[in-house]
């Protein structure tokens, strides 16, 4: 029993940064723009999170656990809708491919992560890694009485306040995008812009916007990895392949945020399932794709029945120009 | 016409027919210039360093002995290598993003077949079967996402981003099985003491000097030519041009969509898998999960940009090696920096270059300036 208690957590403790990612990516994709940027930006919200906490700790000499989580969400959520809006200056404004352009966010997300993340407390003047694990406690403080309600509470009481954070925000941005006047015209631009465009919505505004947001929570989920997970350090390239998975997760939760957060807890369990099978390491490995195979067969099952409800959006990764027939 | 006084926007886009060949170029160099001026701002705020003394670290890592010559030489037309295998897919409108999952297959498979029959194979069977082992295991990789493409429009972007981990996941298997010492899930250098399948690095020494990759070199050059004619002059390569732009003309002029889809897309495999056979049995001589090392993403960054101009595609895998080799000897010099500022750089590079083409395709209209309408 203390064993699947164990593995929901860790299953939830790793899928809580690819709903993040999930949530962030399908607002994105919604407005039609497919941000393969995803994996740096959540990168870059890491990174400056990490940064904000780090200059704060350095600087101050009485630590306030509130203040220390204000300054590490500000800078996260800047750093990463400054990737947000790197992504839509190119693809929106300058028309740029939306593939190429994601993907050299992502390059430069990542880079900038390791750089910083190796290099910070150098710039700073100090040495050794750069570690904030004051701001780290802060962030994976649970509720005080957790621990006397048993199961229930080790099975749903036991996380820090980003973990529910991410489920409050998955639910209201699954209202927000079905059930409200602008999400419907959200979901419009991103089915057809050029539709959209005449019944005189702004399309480039809300594409900005949606990835700028998107970009802002996808960045959470860098900052719950470095703070809640690491505790408040860098590892390099720690965060992994989590990125991808994340936009693996869109496709599985089929553009609805409500469905990423059950898909996260799953995804969670696929990415550690394979520590608890006993076919050794080599095995093992081939174990650790589960995530994206499942992912596969969503991608492919989806296409086959063919429902118009479950499909991408129409003009996902299509750059859109007014003039264009 | 009932509405003359309506207002006129302060700028608006339109399209430009097409800018002579030197003025585009001159874009695209002026942004290229541009961005590694930024750089050097970069890096003088961080380093402190004369921005000319951190140019020249970078020549001296790229071009600073014989052996970083040819190292970069090799790297790049590794690059231009699956730049090459990425174009016919892109042209065709096909996202091959599993350039990276096609390499390692590529490579493993060249690793599997070094170990197991380097030693009873003649030198000419036993590279003549990498070679083809390669492409074949690229060329399926690419093979399945075609084929849901081409039956049930399955899409493509996504489904071959994923394969990228699966192809991860099975060298991270092999890498385990084969380890050379226990627990290190490092297979070491294959047949590091008869040296079977490795491509020579002891090529015409008189002309290239004793140790050089001049034979992954010509290979590359070769297909480079190859996919030049492929492309430019062959029944193949125009159905290609002519399914990119529009699916539906194709029908119509009685091109099979889908067998170009299918054959378009395993060519592009079954190159990325031949870079593969190239890394291992040309350079690194083993495998694990970071001997693609990201190029099947950075090619696409490099396909893209080059429209299938060789010689751009050529210059900027070039940049890019140049940014790569260049900051490592930086970091090394400069204690500030450190490798992954070499990602920094590139992907400033890149949104220059990217930002570019706008102002080769587009071309701004003020309020204020007399234009003629577009026809």
């Amino acid at each position: 029993m203390s064993v699947f208690i164990t593995f929901i957590q860790k299953a939830i403790t790793q899928g809580i940064p690819l709903l993040y990612g999930a949530t962030g990516e399908i607002i994105t994709e919604k407005s039609g723009n497919l941000n393969l940027g995803i994996p740096g930006i959540m990168y870059l919200g890491g990174i400056g999170g990490l940064t904000g906490a780090f200059i704060y700790e350095m600087n101050t000499t009485s630590f306030s656990p509130v203040l220390a989580v204000i300054i590490t969400f500000l800078c996260a959520i800047i750093f990463s809708v400054l990737g947000g809006l790197i992504y839509s200056f190119l693809t929106v404004t300058l028309r740029a491919n939306q593939n190429v352009t994601g993907l050299a966010l992502t390059t430069f997300g990542t880079g900038l992560g390791n750089y910083l993340g190796g290099s910070l407390s150098k710039i700073a003047g100090t040495v050794g890694q750069i570690t904030v694990y004051s701001t780290g406690k802060a962030f994976k403080a649970t509720v005080p009485f957790a621990d006397d309600l048993g199961i229930f509470g080790q099975l749903f009481l036991s996380y820090g306040f980003l973990t529910y954070l991410s489920i409050a925000i998955a639910i209201f941005a699954a209202w927000f995008i079905f059930r409200t006047r602008i999400g419907l015209n959200l979901r419009s631009v991103g089915e057809n812009p050029a539709t959209a465009d005449a019944a005189g919505i702004n399309v480039s505004r809300y594409k900005y916007l949606a990835t700028c947001i998107g970009a802002a929570i996808a960045g959470i989920g860098g900052l719950y990895f470095v703070m809640e997970y690491l505790g408040g350090t860098w590892q390099n390239n720690g965060f992994g392949d989590r990125g991808w998975l994340a936009v693996a997760l869109v496709i599985f939760a089929r553009w609805k945020p409500n469905h990423a957060i059950w898909g996260s807890i799953l995804f969670g369990g696929l990415y550690i399932l394979y520590v608890y099978l006993p076919f050794g390491d080599a095995i093992q490995e081939i174990f650790k794709m589960l995530p994206y195979v499942v992912t596969i067969f969503v991608l492919v099952f989806t296409s086959l029945k063919n429902k118009r409800e479950q499909q991408p959006p129409a003009s996902l990764g299509i750059t859109y120009f007014r003039e264009d027939r | 016409m009932h509405n003359e006084k309506a207002k006129e926007p302060f700028v608006r886009l339109v399209k430009r027919p097409s800018l002579p060949f030197w003025k585009s170029w001159l874009i695209r160099i002026a942004s290229v210039l541009l961005s590694l001026a930024l750089c050097a701002v970069l890096i003088y705020m961080i380093t402190e360093v004369n921005p000319l003394r951190a140019y020249t670290a970078m020549f001296e890592g790229v071009f600073g002995t014989e052996r970083r010559i040819w190292n970069s030489l090799r790297d790049t037309m590794i690059l231009l290598c699956v730049g090459l295998a990425l174009s016919p897919a892109f042209k065709m409108r096909f996202w091959n993003l599993g350039g990276e999952g096609q390499i390692l297959m590529g490579g493993l498979i060249t690793a599997a077949v070094m170990r197991y029959c380097g030693d009873s194979f003649p030198t000419w069977l036993l590279l003549l079967t990498m070679v083809i082992t390669s492409l074949v295991a690229g060329g399926i990789f690419a093979l399945v996402p075609a084929y849901f493409k081409a039956r049930w429009n399955t899409n493509e972007t996504l489904f071959t981003l994923m394969l990228n981990y699966v192809a991860t996941q099975i060298v991270a298997c092999f890498s385990i099985l084969w380890e050379a010492i226990p627990g290190s899930a490092n297979i070491g250098i294959i047949n590091s003491a008869t040296k079977a399948g490795w491509i020579p690095t002891d090529f015409l020494p008189g002309i290239f000097g004793n140790f050089n990759y001049s034979i992954n070199v010509i290979i590359v050059l070769a297909l480079t030519a190859f996919m030049y004619i492929y492309m430019k002059y062959s029944k193949h390569g125009y159905e290609i041009a002519v399914v990119g732009e529009s699916e539906n003309t194709a029908k119509y002029a009685g091109i099979n969509v889908k067998n170009v889809i299918l054959r378009t897309a395993t060519l592009s495999g079954a190159l990325c898998g031949l870079t593969g056979f190239l890394l291992v049995a040309g350079s690194s001589h083993s495998i694990s999960t970071s001997t693609g090392d990201g190029r099947g993403f950075t090619a696409i960054i490099v396909a893209w940009l080059a429209k299938f101009n060789p010689a751009i595609m050529v210059l900027i895998s070039f940049i890019l090696v140049f940014l790569d080799k260049g900051t490592a000897e930086m970091a090394s010099q400069f204690t500030l920096l450190n490798e992954s500022f070499a990602d920094v750089l590139t992907a400033i590079v890149l949104f220059f270059i990217l930002g570019s083409e706008f102002f080769i395709n587009y071309g701004l209209v003020f309020r204020w300036s007399k234009h003629k309408e577009v026809k």
